[in-house]
């Protein structure tokens, strides 16, 4: 829009759109911070939608750009498609939606690097542009691909568990190896049409065959590592366009991600390379794992009903089965009527319960439980000694005892929520199928537990009638 | 080079930023940061719009152009979707 302004305006113009990249900076950091306490979080992000809406205003007046038919279509058909999508999806869904948002982003950022090395001179390639356009390139097809396949294991489009060729994981390690001996040879000779393509096609590749093995249970840490990918896509674009907003933004979204994997893969005690290269199998038993003859006790809602009304703490431990069977809603109002009867009800949340990282935060929210009744791991831990109930409702590998008995079990080690501590469990579930894990759980057949089997939603809704008729 | 150097500096200090800012959120939150760090990431709709809106070839526009889609439904669509998300934390005062 440069263009339409007078000419002596137009020397300041350069400069002034750095400094308010650098308010949009600013903007990004406080809006990133205030993300971080639930009383500021939602100022926190329209301080970003603020900083970003800004950024894009501004860029209006670079002097490269000089027409506006394509930019005014792409803004109004993004914008809609993604209002949209935003205002549909179901809390329950949302870990697809920020992997296709995810993808988007990273396909985006890509398509950037390549769109800008498609408009450069032959001959007057800069080594540092190309070294990041071919990363850019690189890094920001793996995110789209992978996010995608991810939406689809979530969607249950294409099957949660492991699948994998034989010999997969060297597959990988040798196609990224190539990949990266790409970006190298695509560096030296950029003008070999078919190493260009090969990169595009490779990466493309790559995020297919990484995601595709990983299981459900597993997700949590790959979204959070697809949007780290995102955000370093952005940055490296942004060094392609020697654009500071893309690299700063770009970086700081790349290190949350980090962060969020980190505590995602501590949380199933184990290591990242661990999570991308050795998912879990159905059929690695381990010693220790013979329960056979053990029976467990199955009790009904009327019985569980007596037992939470004259309790004097219960502790709700939700899992991905209470998302799946959208029981959230019905569980709050089991916990109000627990509540007007003068029991305390908390809720116990596992790092990785869940498809996303805080997934059931999201969901226990929109059925309006205060955020002050959830609890983390490590701060619900101490309390289960004087818990009378604790009812787990579609969670299963996050109160596996395994985790700290059995030195076979493949998730020994895993931190869990001490639920075997508390006087009585009660477990919700669909039938005695193992979990996403695939791994035998102790606590079903112990004494002081007793299972509650059917849909989640419908038991809770005997559970709340059950309740009533005690008055 | 200096240009790479000088970027790589930026490129650093920034993840040294976002590490500090990441690292206290409660895992309450997790959720809607990522979704909404997810949204900052379709930052690249700058680099977008500059290859959209120059004129050197059809070709680098139509790039542009599927590109600004992309990253404006990233960006729309994630800033709409976490504010949606924060709107229902709520406090146990604020219930009633």
């Amino acid at each position: 829009m440069s263009q339409f302004l007078p000419d002596f305006i137009q020397s300041y113009i350069p400069n002034s759109i750095q400094l308010i990249y650098l308010i949009a900076t600013g903007f990004f950091i406080v809006g990133i911070r205030r993300l971080g306490s639930p009383a500021t979080a939602r100022s926190g992000n329209q301080l970003a939608s603020i900083g970003m809406f800004i950024g894009v205003f501004v860029t209006l007046f670079d002097r490269d750009i000089i027409s506006f038919e394509f930019i005014i279509a792409g803004v109004i058909l993004g914008a809609l498609l993604g209002a949209f999508a935003a205002k549909k999806v179901k809390m329950t869904a949302m870990p697809e939606m920020v992997a296709v948002f995810n993808g988007f982003g990273g396909g985006a950022s890509a398509l950037v690097a390549w769109g800008e090395f498609s408009r450069l001179e032959t001959g007057s390639f800069e080594v540092q542009a190309l070294i990041t356009t071919g990363l850019s390139i690189l890094i920001g097809s793996i995110t789209f691909t992978g996010s995608f396949i991810a939406f689809g294991k979530l969607k249950g489009f294409i099957g949660g568990g492991r699948i994998a060729l034989p010999g997969q994981n060297i597959i990988n390690l040798v196609l990224t190896a190539a990949a990266l001996a790409l970006v190298g040879w695509f560096t030296v000779d950029p003008e070999y049409q078919l190493v260009f393509w090969s990169l595009f096609g490779l990466a493309l590749l790559i995020g297919v065959l990484t995601v595709l093995p990983i299981g459900g249970a597993d997700m949590p840490v790959v979204i959070s590592l697809l949007n780290s990918y995102s955000g370093i896509a952005a940055s490296m674009a942004g060094f392609v366009l020697g654009n500071n907003l893309l690299i700063i933004s770009g970086a700081l979204v790349g290190a949350a991600g980090l962060i969020l994997t980190n505590i995602m893969c501590q949380a199933m005690n184990r290591t990242l390379f661990n999570v991308l290269f050795g998912a879990f199998g159905g059929d690695e038993g381990g010693p220790g794992q013979d329960l056979g003859d053990k029976s467990v006790q199955q009790t009904f809602a009327d019985d569980v009903a007596i037992q939470c009304s004259y309790a004097n703490k219960v502790i709700v431990v939700p899992g991905y089965g209470l998302a799946v069977a959208q029981a959230q809603h019905i569980l709050k109002e089991v916990a109000n009527l627990l509540e007007e009867k003068g029991v305390t009800v908390k809720y116990g949340i596992h790092p990785v319960a869940g498809r996303m990282p805080g997934h059931m935060n999201v969901l226990l929210a929109e059925a309006d439980v205060p955020y002050d009744q959830l609890y983390d791991m490590d701060d619900i831990n101490p309390e289960f000694k004087s818990t009378d109930v604790v009812l787990i409702i579609g969670a299963n590998d996050v109160v596996n005892p395994a985790a700290k008995t059995n030195p076979g079990s493949p998730i020994y080690g895993m931190p869990i929520l001490d639920v075997d501590e508390a006087k009585r469990t009660i477990v919700f579930k669909r039938s005695m199928n193992p979990g996403y894990a695939g791994i035998e759980n102790e606590l079903f057949y112990s004494d002081k537990n007793q299972m509650f089997f059917g849909d989640a939603k419908k038991s809770l809704q005997d559970l709340a009638v059950a309740i009533k008729e005690l008055d | 080079m200096e240009d790479l150097i000088f970027n790589l500096f930026i490129f650093v200090l920034a993840s040294f930023v976002g590490f500090e800012l990441i690292s206290k959120v409660p895992p309450t939150l997790h959720t809607p940061l990522m979704s909404g760090a997810n949204a900052i990431s379709g930052i690249t709709l700058i680099g977008a719009l500059i290859i959209a809106g120059g004129s050197e070839s059809v070709y680098a526009q139509w790039i542009g152009f599927v590109a600004i889609v992309f990253a404006t439904i990233n960006v729309v669509g994630g800033f709409m979707v976490t504010d949606r998300m924060l709107e229902m934390f709520k406090k146990k005062e604020d219930d009633k």
